[in-house]
């Protein structure tokens, strides 16, 4: 096998590169530019409203630039996981973005859209036919789950991108996919070992994140050869050490030496890891093994209600000393209040209050071992959510003047309990959502989930 | 009296997708990694009582090329869930820091 290289400029499309370091990757020749450009990590605000993360402006300059390097080279580019979250509001987002940005400079290719939002007819089938399984932990899933989902995406492998290929395609976009497959499909495709064109792609996919200081967003090129990779930051200001390389599987990985994908597992227990200059790591030892069963993961999310939310702090040392018996009160009466104000129906009206005590334990709740210890002052934060906005803000509204006022045993008379930073103290948040499934599917060829869509750009 | 943060080059938490959190304990010199492995410093039983997760859902491996100790768990609350503080699961690691290292 010849050597394959891969150029990815950025760990994810959005959040911007140098131009020199782009161009010295362009210098090394690779025979495809890949890009992540979504994941989870944001939560599921992008999924469940289709809106994208990063900016328009922020996504077109990143793409622009693949856009030019890839037509200098004549070489395929393969964004994945358009718009953060793979759906197809995302899809077209990146879409609309790619097509002015051909127009503006001239450029004629074939572009691919490979779409993975799903179908949820298809998946109730599915469920029915028993092949959706739990990951664990996974929520509850049944058919209620699936139509209330706003959106639901898959995440594809390498396959539908290489049949886009296949297809012709010059420039792949890409729905939600594996991180990895975006990196490792050119390589598989021109016959690299599965083992060391996963692992290189697991390490490419985060951009510069593998070097030892990643000084800002930047990116990273990979040499893949018979018995083993040898990987670099672009920026001759950065390097990778051996460790700085190895450390990378680590990273938002549950298990850093079996990392599941989903054709198969990469394993990296028996990597090496050497110092290859003083910048680059060459790695070996890598291997793929190929699963019984293909499974494809299930990306859902689905309405949680509409919040307002109040923030106020707590200085009186009275009110810290009782603070969860002031609490407990006032959500017992705040709630008889609300019942006053809101009918609904016969029954109570329907929201959530969580309350969290920032200085105490609002980052760890529960599990967190130091809540006895009382400080001198304490946020509170408020989070009121229900079924509208308005309801929400009603609730909300009610909530800040009952808090304020709320009496504790040692002071008679009128008290001002909370400080508000915020006149009005409450701040409409919209609608929040939830993630509602960690399910895998097996379906009965790794591209039936992801449709191809073909477009010639810049035709006559 | 030596503690953990003070040996390691980095504690840090994540989310690892959002029904998973995992942690890394990173150590730039082989010999505090070595040190804090053999005085077995974080372990199931140690980690389990501070995040009151039984023993059997922790997930925790040596890697020693990485130098680091790496621990997974399944998420108290899923990410960003309404009773979530934490969507990124980046400041989950905070007890860890002061965790004792006995002098070996």
């Amino acid at each position: 096998m010849a050597e394959i290289r891969v150029l990815s400029p950025s760990g994810v499309l959005g959040s911007g590169f140098p131009e020199a370091s782009f161009e010295r990757g362009l210098s090394l020749r690779p025979h495809v530019i890949g890009c992540d450009a979504g994941s989870t990590d944001m939560g599921p605000a992008s999924l469940g409203t289709g809106v994208p993360h990063f900016s328009r402006e922020a996504a077109k300059r990143d793409l622009r630039l693949m856009l030019l390097g890839r037509e200098c080279l004549g070489v395929p580019l393969i964004v994945g996981s358009c718009g953060t979250a793979g759906g197809d509001e995302g899809l077209g987002w990146m879409r609309d973005i790619c097509l002015e940005v051909a127009k503006e400079e001239g450029l004629r290719f074939r572009l691919a859209l490979v779409h993975s939002e799903q179908d949820k007819t298809y998946l109730k089938r599915r469920f029915r036919e028993g092949r959706i399984r739990p990951l664990e932990p996974a929520p509850a899933l049944d058919e209620g789950v699936i139509d209330r989902s706003a959106h639901i995406v898959g995440m594809m492998g390498d396959e539908p991108i290489a049949e886009a290929l296949n297809e012709g395609a010059e420039v792949v976009l890409a729905g939600r996919a594996s991180d990895t497959s975006i990196f490792a499909c050119v390589p598989a495709r021109l016959g690299a070992d599965r083992g060391l064109a996963w692992h290189a792609a697991k390490i490419l996919e985060c951009g510069a994140a593998c070097a030892v200081t990643r000084r800002r967003p930047d990116g990273v090129f990979a040499w893949i050869r018979d018995d083993h990779f040898v990987v670099e930051p672009l920026d001759p200001g950065m390097r990778c050490s051996p460790q700085s390389v190895a450390s990378h599987t680590l990273y938002e990985n549950a298990d850093p030496f079996f990392i599941t994908e989903p054709g198969g597992v990469l394993d990296t227990s028996g990597s090496t890891y050497a110092a290859e200059s003083g910048r680059a790591v060459r790695v070996q030892g890598s291997a793929y093994r190929p699963a019984e069963t293909y499974t494809v993961k299930l990306e859902g999310a689905e309405l949680a209600g509409y919040q307002s939310v109040i923030i106020g702090g707590v200085r009186d040392p009275y009110m810290i000393r009782q603070l969860d018996t002031w609490l407990a009160g006032l959500r017992t009466d705040f709630d008889a209040r609300v019942r006053e104000i809101l009918k609904d129906g016969d029954g109570p009206p329907k929201y959530t209050l969580v309350v969290r005590v920032y200085g105490r334990d609002g980052v760890m709740g529960p599990l967190e071992p130091l809540a006895h210890e009382l400080p001198h002052e304490v946020g509170i934060l408020f989070e009121v959510t229900a079924q509208d906005q308005k309801t929400a803000r009603i609730l909300a509204s009610t909530l800040s003047h009952f808090a304020i006022h709320y009496p504790i045993p040692e002071w008679g008379g009128l008290i001002s309990g909370l400080a508000y930073p915020f006149a009005p103290a409450e701040l409409d948040k919209g609608p929040v959502y939830r993630f509602n499934m960690n399910h895998v599917v097996l379906p009965d060829n790794p591209c039936e989930m992801f449709p191809i869509e073909t477009i010639e750009v810049g035709a006559r | 009296m030596t503690t953990l943060g003070e040996l390691a080059k980095l504690i840090r938490s994540k989310n690892a997708g959002p029904f998973n959190l995992t942690f890394d304990i990173m150590f730039e010199e082989e010999e505090a990694y070595r040190r804090v492995v053999r005085a077995n410093v974080v372990n199931k039983e140690v980690f389990g009582r501070i995040y009151r997760i039984p023993p059997e859902k922790i997930l925790l491996v040596h890697h020693d090329a990485a130098r680091a100790i790496k621990i997974s768990i399944p998420r108290p609350v899923f990410s960003c869930d309404l009773e979530d503080g934490d969507c990124y699961g980046g400041q989950q690691f905070g007890p860890l820091v002061d965790l004792e290292v006995p002098e070996t």
